[in-house]
């Protein structure tokens, strides 16, 4: 497919998305406003994600695209065979052999190294936006550091719930300064956010990118007495056997019959073989 | 033993093939050609043009076979073919005063110079289904042809006429550069040429709605169709080489300014105020629409009081006229989502077994 530049995008674009990308990295949890191109696939399908990895890749590297955890879901499927077609890349399931990952919803089990990259899908990249709809507050109340509205609306949860009723894109504060949205991964995964690999994250309907460099402190929202709790199913996964990894519930019969498998397929075949 | 869904490539590929018989119809019948969209669904190329922020019929038209005739799908791809295009330079300003005008009304005047001129519209069709149409009919009988006498320059603008009596706002010169929605994140506050790009390119059915809301009460402006015009301007691009302007073609536009009544405020005298509509190609709807909610907007540079309506919104209304992001992100929610699911599950099965656990008494009381 030579009618398109490498990646898709021309490399003035490209360029462009970089120098958003270093600023995210720059200041890492603030979401640095950048101009999104219109992109083959629909927004909402992870056009941010596509256009950060666009914008990071290189002919030697090797991809690895999952969504839910999964290399083979529709959408992963898609994105992978977009990348393959426009810029002839290596292509991977396996986390470890992979030097970008593009990712919906999951950070991968398999702790990554310095020499990954982990590209985030981001729908909604402002976490104060169910709090107030405005982008004019929510980049002042940023500036200004202003998160009490955030700390009551956890309060709140905890007077009416007994504990934080976020589940998944539970936020985070990022290096003691901006208060970050990780996109909808389950809170499972939250503590994976402090890793030596450069997480980058784009909302290309929102226009946004940002960053977390290697290393980065990353502390999920909580109190004292109310500590975060990074839970999961109290399972273990049906397949592999494994009791520390984010699991999937499958419905098996229409007798309430279910199983508990590995959200990350890599993780589950990679144990499995290993075992056998 | 479950073995996980496996064969999503195979799956999107049997979904294409599928999706391109579905979209040739039955074989046996000729298939559309792109000039034939063109030229006889001219409205809807007109308006994927518009929406796709892209002026070339043909495009539009192959867009709207390929959609299967989905208009917001024909937006899309053709957004998506426009990302790839290099940027060579920008226009001057286009002259819609030199318009040759197909179609040019006046609710305001009842003559005026230049005159009215209904050109091809629907306004006073009765909307009865024509069957001769279903029939492989004959050619319709020639229109009347008229003396092209009338030259462009006896078409001034309508607003012109008031602006000599003092009667309406003077409209201030840009004396920068408008910055490009398409190659800058969009920004508040917005000023007016970035709201006009978002309008112009913004959804119809959203912007109809919007400037419907302005009618009903909901930020009412009153206003009148001052001038609606519509025909081909010629495009002009300055060459450095050169040292002057050549002509590159012509695009068909449809322009409205409305005449709105202004009470005066705290730091403007009584006056006529403006709203303005410009679109791609024959799209009246489009433009009387877009010049409402613009005019509605411009109530915190006229001085005007936020009413809390909707269309005085300029986030909310910028946010969400793309009907391309709009549409995208609605529908991402058939993509997968069980992680995110399978976490509120287990967050809702620990709440309702604590809410349960904390009231066993009263379900044994008598």
């Amino acid at each position: 497919m030579n009618d398109y530049n490498f990646a898709y995008l021309d490399e003035q674009t490209k360029r462009m998305i970089r120098r958003a990308i270093l600023k995210g990295v720059a200041v890492p949890g603030y979401q640095v406003p950048f101009a999104s191109r219109e992109m083959p696939m629909p927004y909402g399908w992870g056009t941010g994600g596509v256009q950060v990895t666009a914008a990071c890749l290189v002919p030697e590297d090797v991809l690895k695209v999952i969504d839910q955890g999964a290399d083979d879901t529709t959408n992963a499927v898609s994105i992978r065979k977009f990348f393959e077609k426009t810029a002839q890349v290596a292509v991977t399931e396996k986390t470890t052999a992979a030097t970008i990952i593009q990712t919906r919803h999951r950070i991968p089990e398999t702790p990554l190294n310095e020499d990954q990259i982990l590209v985030y899908q981001v729908p909604i990249p402002e976490p104060l936006r169910f709090l107030e709809p405005s982008e004019v507050e929510t980049r002042k109340m940023h500036a200004l550091e202003d998160y009490g509205l955030m700390h009551v609306k956890l309060y709140e949860d905890i007077a009416r719930h007994g504990e934080i009723a976020t589940a998944y894109a539970y936020p985070v504060r990022v290096e003691g300064r901006y208060v970050m949205d990780p996109s909808p991964i389950p809170k499972f995964d939250n503590p994976k956010l402090e890793s030596p690999a450069l997480q980058l994250f784009g909302a290309g309907r929102e226009q946004r990118i940002y960053a977390l460099p290697p290393y980065s402190k990353v502390v999920s929202l909580d109190f004292e007495d109310h500590p975060f709790d990074p839970s999961k199913a109290p399972h273990a996964c049906a397949l592999c056997g494994a009791a520390d990894s984010s699991l999937d519930e499958v419905i098996t019969d229409d007798a309430g019959g279910r199983m508990f498998v590995c959200s990350d397929t890599d993780y589950c075949a990679t144990l499995r073989a290993a075992a056998s | 033993m479950y073995v996980a869904v496996k064969g999503g490539e195979r799956a999107i590929d049997n979904a294409h093939a599928w999706l391109a018989e579905e979209r040739r119809g039955d074989p046996a019948v000729a298939e559309l050609g792109i000039a034939q969209i063109r030229g006889q669904l001219s409205l809807a190329v007109a308006r994927v043009m518009a929406e796709g922020s892209l002026y070339d019929p043909d495009l539009a038209a192959l867009a709207i076979k390929q959609a299967r005739g989905d208009l917001i799908e024909a937006v899309f791809l053709i957004r998506a073919y426009r990302t790839t295009l290099p940027r060579f330079g920008t226009t001057r300003p286009v002259d819609t005063s030199a318009m040759a005008c197909d179609r040019r009304i006046s609710a305001t005047f009842k003559d005026l110079p230049g005159g009215q001129v209904l050109g091809p519209t629907f306004d006073y069709t009765h909307r009865l289904l024509d069957f001769a149409l279903a029939a492989d009919g004959l050619p319709p009988p020639p229109a009347p042809q008229a003396d092209p006498g009338s030259a462009a320059d006896q078409m001034p603008h309508v607003t012109g006429f008031l602006a000599r009596e003092g009667l309406i706002q003077p409209e201030a010169q840009a004396t920068t550069e408008p910055r490009d929605l398409t190659r800058e994140p969009l920004d508040f506050p917005a000023d007016r040429p970035l709201r006009l790009q978002a309008l112009a390119r913004g959804d119809e059915g959203f912007i109809l709605s919007m400037a419907y809301s302005t009618q009903r009460g909901y930020g009412r402006t009153h206003p009148f169709v001052g001038e609606l015009r519509i025909g081909a301007v010629t495009v002009e691009m300055e060459i450095a080489e050169l040292g002057f302007a050549i002509d590159l073609g012509e695009v068909v536009l449809t322009e409205c300014e409305t005449v709105n009544q202004f009470a005066g405020s705290k730091t403007e005298p009584p006056q006529f105020t403006r709203g303005y509509g410009l679109v791609f190609g024959q799209s009246e709807r489009k433009a009387i629409s877009m010049a409402l909610v613009d005019r509605a907007l411009r109530w915190e540079e006229l001085g005007e009081d936020k009413v809390g309506a909707p269309a005085q919104d300029t986030e909310f209304v910028l946010y969400h006229a793309d009907n391309v992001q709009a549409t995208g992100f609605l529908e991402h929610i058939k993509l997968p989502h069980y992680v995110d699911f399978q976490s509120e599950l287990e967050l809702i099965r620990r709440l309702r077994a604590e809410a349960s656990a904390a009231q066993p008494l009263q379900e044994t009381a008598p």
